[in-house]
């Protein structure tokens, strides 16, 4: 176990570094030149004395290669560099933006997964037809109408008509209430979707058939049976949720004007501020391989077979090599 | 006569399909007693087990019943409300499955799902329901501690015996038995029917044991009801069903049933429907083309790397293994699961590389061939899966199907290719207008005879035949069988026939080696193993047969 625990760490660090140094390329190879743009929009003002100075404070005037070991190295020490634009580190303004994302973000995956959870059961749960398609009509609308827009009818209708919550900023619970509907709403969308057809799918296994053969009524199959095994594949998709998610908040901040991560994400990548582009980048990274990680600890919790798999997973005999002979 | 237990009575079902409804079950009606067992014989597609979970109202999405009535203890339960339903459920009647293997839910422990039958019903506290299933699981034959283990740490015999501790559990009146056995191999299979004897016996339950096997039918059954097509076609106890069977389609699956074969061997020739195959039908094959080995293996072992999680090391799966084909002849390799038997045979195809040992066709050694060498060596040994549902792609034509291995190997055009589909298609007796079809088109007979006439495209030496036609009905086994033998006829070829039934064997082979645990226990003429074994394990495989203890006393 804690062997294993250890070479997925190995993995995690592997891929953020392969992130990290994915990201320090590709935006080096991007057509812009910060340095300008941080001495502002006439170049005429500027002159080359001032340029090569703000170049050598970046380190832009070493090749490339020493630049990355050079970044990569104050990396590995906790230091990301200064924003461009505003000429803070970029480890306070990321600190800065994660706690109001985290907020919005975690209250969004819990609305997710109770409404698209809830909505599974309660589409294969009914013997009603009609409601059983009304529910399952839901998720694709869901994917489908765009985070913004959502944004902006449940600000209309919450906010202006209705002044329940508060429109704009980050001030206590209320403030989070449209945002992590907005956020959930695609994210549950998806959640429904796979629960729905992975309980589906439970329900027709021999093994629920088995329990409705002991006198168990709908509702402790669905629960007790088919809902644990259901709930892999779709465990499985969670890091990719969390990823949507993440990408949602860039939206959804900017539609509520609350400040994190999302807000960050935008001005950095308008203003072509690479530092910060790089902080978000690996904050996303770890996040994504974090809750992978997680999601690789629960299985076997969940599903006593796992850790049954991972050992098959060694070269396939054809036929099963039963390694100890068993009594029938 | 007081009531019977169970009364089915002019039982309707219908499936609805795309096209329309489907009648599955037309009119059945049968009675089980209390302490009595009722068999109920058919093909798959004869309704058989249809009726069995009509019973029950366990029927498939889109099967409901149209007509007739199930009186169970005096309830009519096709009309019963569910709560009622529930309540006979689990305590009137128990109910063990098919599949073993899928049938435990994989994420619960075996006992809690023991126990639950008696948590649903109120006859047990948490605690003394854990007790119980403990009982139960011992009665079924489990060693204890098996309550604590997952589904997937049990051999499928275990489960199945899990499943009856389920179904025995609340100690219902009435256990319906849908094929209990027939996912799991002989041996194990006749352990499992003598343990379900023992408990049914022991507390008066009656059992409706639904089954395919008519050898397993007239073996443990009080009376045994024949079905076809959704209709009761015969009924009588299993001496008026075997010795005097009055339907045609009873004396068809007679005389199909591989396991009862020497009864039939044993009957005047004339008889004898056409298209029956006995031993005395086979080919004199080895003496007609001489008697030369094509394949051989000499000492072959196959070790797969044991996980670390298991204290690593090495697991051999297959033992110094030594066979000898025969040119023309047929080679039956028996065992059961777990034996090696798939394994010796993906060695001689060069699908799994050998740890130890040679692989010799025509005295060659290819052991290690590779590369073109190798690809000769696939033109002449040529192999057919068990499942003709999984080998065929499903998106191409048959005739595509069976001239891929010419394009593979760029023998003829277009047009040549053609004809010899054509031909292939007549030697496999299918008609050329399959050609054009797709595998789902087909009925699983006919998909292995695609696989079959896939095989011989290529003219090989050897075809290795994994289990060929256990996923078959008995009477297209019969079929199939017989397409083998009369090609081996034709063409001379040799086969490396793997199989888990001994009835089938008997059939085709002339030679049979019999393996367990990796090694070749016994190995020789077929007469030979077949009648006068030397190990204990070839003995007991031929006991285990279903159908041989009803012969013994006609």
């Amino acid at each position: 176990m804690l062997r294993y625990v250890a070479g997925r760490l190995g993995q995690a660090l592997l891929v953020l570094w392969a992130a990290y140094t994915v990201s320090f390329f590709v935006l080096w190879a991007l057509p812009s030149d910060p340095v300008s743009l941080l001495l502002g929009t006439d170049p005429s003002d500027v002159t080359p004395e001032q340029l090569a100075a703000v170049r050598h404070e970046y380190g832009l005037d070493q090749p490339l290669l020493v630049q990355y070991v050079h970044q990569l190295g104050d990396v590995l020490h906790g230091d990301l560099g200064r924003s461009v634009s505003t000429r803070q580190p970029v480890t306070t303004l990321l600190g800065d933006a994660i706690g109001p994302t985290a907020q919005i973000a975690a209250a969004g995956l819990l609305l997710a997964v109770l409404l698209g959870g809830g909505l599974a059961v309660a589409a294969t749960l009914t013997r009603n037809r009609r409601l059983a398609g009304t529910l399952l009509g839901l998720p694709p609308l869901g994917v489908a109408v765009p985070g913004f827009w959502f944004g902006l009818v449940l600000l209309q209708c919450f906010s202006f008509r209705l002044p329940l919550f508060p429109a704009i900023g980050d001030d206590g619970l209320a403030s989070i209430v449209l945002p992590a509907v907005t956020l959930a709403l695609p994210t549950g969308a998806v959640i429904a979707q796979l629960l729905s057809k992975s309980l589906t799918a439970a329900l027709r296994e021999p093994y629920a058939e088995t329990a409705r053969a002991k006198g168990a009524s709908p509702a402790r199959v669905h629960l007790r049976h088919a809902l644990r095994n259901a709930s892999l594949p779709a465990l499985t998709a969670a890091g990719l949720l969390v990823g949507g998610l993440l990408g949602g908040t860039v939206v959804t901040e900017t539609v509520f004007s609350r400040p994190g991560l999302g807000r960050l994400t935008a001005t950095a990548v308008q203003s072509q501020d690479v530092p910060v582009v790089q902080g978000v980048v690996l904050v996303g990274a770890t996040v994504f391989v974090l809750v992978n990680l997680a999601v690789d600890l629960v299985y076997p919790v969940l599903d006593p077979r796992v850790e049954q798999w991972r050992r098959r997973r060694t070269p396939r005999g054809h036929g099963t090599p039963a390694a100890v002979p068993q009594p029938a | 006569m007081t009531a019977p237990l169970l009364a089915v009575d002019g039982l309707h079902v219908t499936y609805s399909s795309p096209r329309g409804d489907v009648p599955a079950v037309r009119g059945v009606a049968l009675t089980v007693a209390a302490g009595e067992t009722v068999a109920l014989v058919g093909e798959s597609g004869s309704g058989k087990s249809t009726t069995a979970h009509a019973v029950v109202r366990l029927l498939a999405p889109g099967a409901r019943i149209t007509g007739g009535t199930v009186t169970f203890q005096g309830t009519d339960l096709t009309r019963a409300p569910a709560r009622v339903l529930r309540s006979v459920r689990g305590v009137g009647i128990g109910l063990v499955p098919q599949d073993p293997t899928v049938s435990l839910n994989p994420v619960h422990r075996v006992g809690r799902q023991v126990a639950e039958v008696l948590r649903i019903h109120g006859l047990a506290d948490r605690v003394s329901a854990a007790a119980a299933a403990d009982e139960a699981l011992r009665a079924a034959g489990l060693p204890d501690g098996v309550a604590d283990q997952y589904p997937h740490e049990l051999s499928g015999g275990m489960r199945q015996r899990a499943l009856i501790a389920v179904a025995l559990a609340a100690r219902p009146a009435l256990l319906i038995a849908d094929e209990p056995t027939s996912a799991l191999d002989v041996t194990v299979q006749r352990r499992i029917l003598d343990r379900l004897d023992d408990l049914t016996a022991s507390s008066g339950t009656g059992v409706l044991l639904v089954t395919h096997d008519l050898g397993v039918a007239a073996e443990r059954a009080d009376r045994i009801v024949v079905m076809s097509q959704g209709q009761v076609v015969e009924a009588g106890t299993p001496d008026e069903i075997l010795g005097a069977p009055r339907d045609p389609y009873t004396r068809a699956l007679l005389d199909a049933a591989p396991s009862l074969t020497h009864r039939r061997a044993g009957r005047p020739a004339g008889t004898r429907p056409a298209g029956a195959v006995t031993r005395d039908r086979t080919p004199s094959g080895p003496d007609r083309a001489g008697s030369g080995a094509v394949l051989e293996l000499r000492g072959i072992v196959k070790e797969f790397p044991r996980p670390r999680s298991v204290g690593g090391g090495t697991f051999r799966a297959v033992d110094d293994v030594d066979l000898t084909l025969r040119r023309g002849s047929t080679l039956g390799v028996v065992g059961e699961s777990g034996s090696g038997k798939s394994t010796t045979a993906r060695v001689a195809v060069r699908l799994a590389d050998a740890t130890g040992g040679r692989v010799l066709l025509d005295g060659e050694d290819v052991t290690a061939a590779r590369g073109g060498a190798l690809r000769a060596v696939r033109r002449r040994v040529q192999l057919v899966h068990q499942n003709p549902y999984a080998s065929l792609n499903p998106r191409l034509s048959v005739e595509r199907i069976v001239t891929d291995p010419l394009r593979a190997f760029g023998i003829g055009d277009r047009r040549s290719r053609h004809a010899r589909a054509v031909d292939l298609a007549d030697r496999v007796a299918l008609p050329s207008t399959v050609l054009g079809r797709r595998p789902a088109e087909l009925s699983g007979g006919q998909r292995q005879r695609v696989a079959i006439a896939r095989a011989l495209a290529v003219d090989p030496d050897v075809v290795v035949l994994d289990e060929p036609v256990s996923a078959l009905d008995v009477r297209v086994q019969a079929q199939v069988l017989e397409l083998l033998t009369g090609l081996q006829a034709d063409l001379g070829v040799s086969y490396l026939f793997i199989t888990h039934d001994l009835a089938v064997v008997r059939q085709v082979a002339h030679d049979v080696a019999v393996m367990r645990n990796g090694r070749v226990v016994e190995h020789g003429p077929a007469d030979q193993v077949l009648h006068h074994p030397q190990h204990p394990y070839t003995h007991e495989l031929l006991e285990a047969i279903p159908g041989t203890r009803a012969l013994a006393h006609p």
